[in-house]
């Protein structure tokens, strides 16, 4: 086996998958909630919600990811300072899980209002007829009847999640892909480290398939 | 008790209602029946207010009914709602279905809405299928737990919307045994049926709709013997199979 594959390295590269990993877990919750937002927005009567939240959906998923975060890491810090005439330092982790989080919440706000448009209106008017406003409707009836319909398809962008991190290492953030190209470069050889991120990034997106496949099957038990 | 006032309802270019008037007295059991489109469930579902009247206006205790004063909620309020497909929430047990919205709506504490939830379970015979889900029910016990449901907010008055019409025929009897058990307490029901037997012999008024009118409204026995109007005769003699 090659030099490169020291105990030292491995934990090296693992930091790197841990913060992938963060980052991609931090994104899923927090685009999850913007998802929720703007499928309210889009299923609101009312045109100006409607609006933003169109908006803000075609943007982050009409361009690319790359674009994003290099606009956040790159471009915000110069708006910044036209504004306010200070400096600003972007860290990358933080520039990194917030270009993670609105672009996941625009995938995710479709995958949402699809799943509060499957649950049977039936609900709603049962909620209706009982009494219970739209607010508790929301939450304590449609969001999870949703959540369990959409599930499979928000651990497919969680998935997506793990692997898109990778781009932060365009910014210089420490991240799996990141370490593994660090390790090629000191030791002349790309070809063990690259099938080692790999790995490492299959076991996480397996473990997570199979993750999901047990929450599944818990909720499937209601039926 | 309701006062149904010169209410219009269309759908698009259907008049699903025109111009229905009609009273419900406390303690009455009101069948409506009619041939499928007539407006039956329209009505019903407009005097629940799930669907916004054109013309007219509905009475509750001297109260009108109206989406956009701030008395609706709390009228609403006294009345339950049975539907044809039961719209039992899926993700919650048959006990916290029962509880959702009495701890919700009228901020009843925790223990005393279960043992409310439990009281109405036991009356409709399914306290021991509390913990289960709805989709573990059959269609009959589904209903059960959906009259039980809305018995949970005490209302004085229910209305059901076709509520065997959706269930196996073995199943048809237990739902009618509880609605049945309701008419000994004194409920009012209105009763959107096809259980001609059950209007007959548990309903004390039945009122015939046809294309959005009502064509004939009668004592029940009087209505099954004896109808007034050729519409209502032509109807029973295609109902009953002899």
């Amino acid at each position: 086996m090659s030099d490169v594959l020291t105990i030292e390295n491995l934990l090296f590269m693992l930091k790197g998958a841990g913060w992938g990993l963060l980052l991609a877990l931090g994104a899923i919750l927090i685009g999850g909630m913007i998802g929720i937002l703007c499928a309210f927005g889009k299923t609101s009567k009312h045109a100006l919600p409607n609006l933003i939240a169109s908006i803000y959906v075609e943007l982050f998923r009409g361009t690319p990811m790359l674009l994003q975060i290099l606009f956040f890491y790159l471009g915000v810090p110069v708006i910044y300072q036209r504004i306010t005439g200070m400096r600003m330092n972007a860290n990358p982790y933080l520039v990194g899980l917030l270009a993670l989080s609105f672009n996941s919440g625009a995938y995710q706000s479709e995958l949402i209002r699809a799943g509060i448009n499957g649950v049977d209106h039936g609900q709603w008017e049962a909620c209706e007829t009982l009494g219970i406003n739209k607010v508790t409707a929301m939450k304590e009836i449609i969001l999870p009847q949703a959540f369990k319909n959409i599930l499979p398809p928000i651990v497919s962008e969680f998935i997506m999640l793990i692997k898109d991190s990778s781009l932060i290492s365009n910014i210089g953030a420490l991240e799996l892909l990141y370490a593994a190209q660090v390790l090629g470069k000191q030791y002349y050889d790309y070809l063990s480290p690259l099938l080692v991120a790999g790995l490492m990034y299959l076991i996480i997106t397996i473990f997570t398939s199979w993750l999901a496949k047990q929450m599944e099957r818990r909720l499937a038990l209601r039926d | 008790m309701i006062k149904v006032e010169h209410v219009s309802k269309t759908f698009g270019t259907l008049e699903a209602l025109q111009d229905i008037s009609l009273t419900i007295h406390k303690g009455d059991i009101v069948s409506l029946i009619g041939p499928s489109g007539s407006g039956k469930s329209t009505l019903l579902r407009c005097i629940h207010g799930l669907e916004k009247i054109e013309k007219g206006r509905i009475l509750l205790n001297g109260e009108e009914l109206n989406p956009d004063k701030p008395s609706f909620h709390a009228l609403r309020k006294k009345m339950g709602f049975v539907f044809q497909h039961f719209n039992l929430f899926e993700n919650k047990t048959v006990l916290e279905n029962c509880m959702l919205a009495q701890i919700k709506v009228n901020h009843v504490p925790e223990e005393k809405a279960k043992s409310v939830a439990e009281e109405y379970l036991a009356r409709v015979g399914l306290l021991d299928k509390k913990e289960v889900y709805p989709k573990k029910l059959s269609g009959g016990q589904k209903q059960r737990v959906a009259i039980a449901r809305a018995l949970c907010m005490q209302p004085e008055v229910m209305l059901f919307d076709e509520p065997t019409s959706a269930l196996d025929p073995e199943m048809i009897k237990e739902v009618l045994e509880v609605m049945k058990d309701l008419k000994t307490q004194g409920m009012t029901m209105v009763v959107v049926t096809h259980e001609m037997g059950f209007a007959q012999k548990v309903g004390n008024r039945v009122v015939f709709l046809d294309e959005g009118s009502i064509v004939e409204e009668n004592e029940a026995d009087a209505f099954f013997t004896n109808p007034k109007t050729e519409r209502a005769k032509d109807f029973l003699s295609k109902v009953f199979y002899l």
